[in-house]
């Protein structure tokens, strides 16, 4: 049988043909997106590239993932920014969206601008633990009706606070949908039920409003988010099929023009003696987004973040070169540094240190506390300390003179005392951008989805 | 012991050690304690800064927070968590707060004076029994809820 996957980007449209008996990648193919006009220009473009390299080759199936026209924008609101604030940013993290804020206690009138300003396509709300407080998510539900926007709120908090919240929403023009709390009971994260409901309303409404129809019509299998197909290729690869050993616990990273990635699949429990675990536990497959740092899109909030004096002296780079190269991939996103050049150098530089803030966002911290029994640690969040594979996915890791250095920037160093990075990994790479791609074959052809990822995941060191 | 109905069902309690106390054992017969006697007990276990007390507090809306204290800086670790609570919003919430309080052996009606005049609602010696906190939440608790 003959798979085609398309994986609409922002920028670009990816095909990858494979043929299930030879379990091979016949070819893939690139095209410019095309999803102002119609998507189905770009796709056809890069499918008449896989007829120039395989003309025999006809689909049977098509299945497809998109991150276009802004993916699958959300924002996330909670009661306490370290319990349900964050149980929701982990829900809709992992189910593929892009939080583009999460919100805590009760929305200020400029907060309500803020969120109607990022024009999110979702809206997650939760706060209170069942029987806990509803006052807080029953006051954001009334401030989120005085927001206008075509945006759909998913109620996933105290239970105790439904019918109030059901008719606060009836009462106003809101669409909504009501699913289980985030977190029902105290330090319990329930996240399963809200991120499903994400993905059906990705499914039954978003794709038609971003215009993705009519690709929709030609494939019987439903469009995903990109990014939750990239966590399902990641779940694969590392707990593999009963047919195919997986890799183990592992972690990707992937840096784009608007956002930074970073996958962990690892249960993260302490390596460390005399460790009390403190705050929400987190899932074993966890996505975490970072909006503010991307290479284009969200160029300047990077730049604020990073010392670019360091990189002008240790790579000899005038300070006036790299500025000029920030602002003018700042005007112009489709700016590309040629290969060898001084850009080149900034390019990498800032992918390097846009992976190391994600990764320290990512991972758990150990604090160090003297008590009368002695020295004793705090884990807040995953150690990822022991993870051996690290893989980098995306063009701009992938496509680097050094991709590994790149990568190194997730290692733990003498200076990360408190962070709980992997130590003496393994660097791979996805040579053939073959992640999202692999991701959605994960339910009808798992084993070869993970014999795929494992042939076409190199390793680098 | 949590199946079993009572009339305390609905109130809810907020447990735990404070500051870098790592005393799990009256934490854990407190908590024992406290479901047997039908609360509904969010126990936080032991090492608990004051702002791990309150966020629990306001997501689980609790009506009250206990805190043990058993390696004597107690009273350094409890010092400012009235004024966090007011802060948060949790003006009216009863402090509850027992154990090995302070350095040394003193007086213990001026370490009450002292925590009482920090805020807390009600403070108990070493070695004081477990039931008569019990009886004093219920009436405590009681009366506000109605």
């Amino acid at each position: 049988m003959n798979l085609l996957t398309a994986d609409i980007g922002s920028t670009y449209t990816k095909l990858t043909a494979i043929n299930t008996v030879q379990e091979k990648i016949i070819a893939t193919a690139i095209a410019f997106t095309t999803i102002e006009t119609d998507v189905l220009e770009g796709f056809n473009k890069a499918y008449s590239k896989i007829k120039n390299i395989a003309p025999s080759f006809n689909y049977d199936k098509l299945y497809c993932c998109s991150s276009a026209a802004g993916g699958l924008k959300m924002v996330a609101i909670g009661l306490v920014p370290e319990l349900t604030s964050k149980a929701a940013k982990l829900a809709a993290s992992s189910a593929g969206a892009k939080v583009v804020k999460s919100y805590a206690f009760e929305l200020s009138p400029d907060e309500q601008i803020e969120i109607q300003n990022i024009n999110a396509d979702l809206i997650l709300l939760s706060g209170g633990t069942d029987g806990g407080n509803k006052e807080v998510i029953i006051q954001n539900a009334k401030r989120l009706t005085e927001i206008e926007g075509n945006f759909r709120v998913i109620v996933a908090g105290n239970k105790s606070a439904t019918s109030e919240i059901t008719q606060i929403f009836k009462a106003s023009n809101k669409q909504f949908v009501i699913t289980e709390n985030v977190m029902p009971s105290f330090n319990k994260l329930n996240i399963e039920p809200a991120r499903e409901k994400i993905k059906e309303l990705f499914i039954n409404h978003i794709i038609e409003a971003k215009g993705l129809n009519r690709l929709q019509e030609m494939s019987e299998n439903d469009i995903i988010p990109t990014p939750l197909s990239v966590l399902m290729a990641c779940e694969l690869l590392s707990n593999g099929t009963s047919d195919e050993d997986g890799m183990g616990e592992l972690v990707a990273i992937d840096i784009g023009g608007a956002t930074t990635d970073i996958y962990s699949i690892a249960e993260g429990k302490p390596t460390v003696a005399n460790t009390i675990i403190k705050g929400l536990p987190e899932p074993r497959s966890k996505r975490s987004v970072e909006g503010d740092l991307g290479m284009r899109y969200s160029l300047s909030s990077l730049r604020d973040e990073i010392n670019l004096e360091s990189l002008s002296k240790s790579a000899h780079v005038d300070m006036g070169i790299i500025d000029f190269w920030i602002n003018r991939c700042i005007d112009r996103p489709e700016s590309i540094a040629e290969s060898g050049s001084a850009e080149q150098i900034i390019e990498e530089y800032l992918a390097h240190s846009a992976a190391k803030i994600a990764i320290e966002r990512h991972v758990g911290k150990y604090d160090l506390v003297y008590t009368p029994l002695g020295e004793t640690f705090a884990l807040t969040g995953k150690d990822l300390t022991s993870i051996k594979t690290v893989i980098g996915i995306g063009g701009v890791i992938v496509n680097a003179m050094n991709p590994i250095d790149i990568l190194k920037s997730v290692e733990k160093s003498p200076e990360d005392i408190n962070y709980a990075k992997p130590i003496g990994p393994d660097y791979l790479i996805d040579k053939r951008y073959i992640f999202s791609s692999m991701g959605l074959l994960s339910k009808d052809y798992p084993s070869l989805a993970v014999k795929l990822l494992k042939g076409n995941t190199v390793k680098i060191n | 012991m949590k199946n079993k109905k009572s009339n305390n069902d609905s109130i809810t309690i907020v447990t735990g050690v404070i500051g870098s106390d790592v005393h799990a054992v009256g934490n854990k017969i407190l908590t024992f304690k406290l479901e047997e006697a039908g609360f509904n007990v969010i126990n936080l276990g032991v090492m608990v800064d004051q702002e791990e007390y309150i966020d629990a507090a306001l997501e689980t809306n609790a009506d009250a927070i206990m805190v043990s204290s058993l390696y004597g800086h107690g009273e350094i670790d409890c010092r400012g968590l009235r004024e966090k609570c007011d802060e948060a919003g949790l003006t009216d919430i009863p402090l509850i707060v027992g154990g090995n309080l302070v350095v040394g052996k003193q007086n213990f009606e001026d370490v009450e004076k002292r925590f009482i005049d920090m805020g807390f609602t009600k403070v108990y010696p070493p070695g004081s029994d477990i039931e008569e906190g019990i009886e004093y939440l219920k009436d405590l608790l009681k009366v506000q809820k109605s």
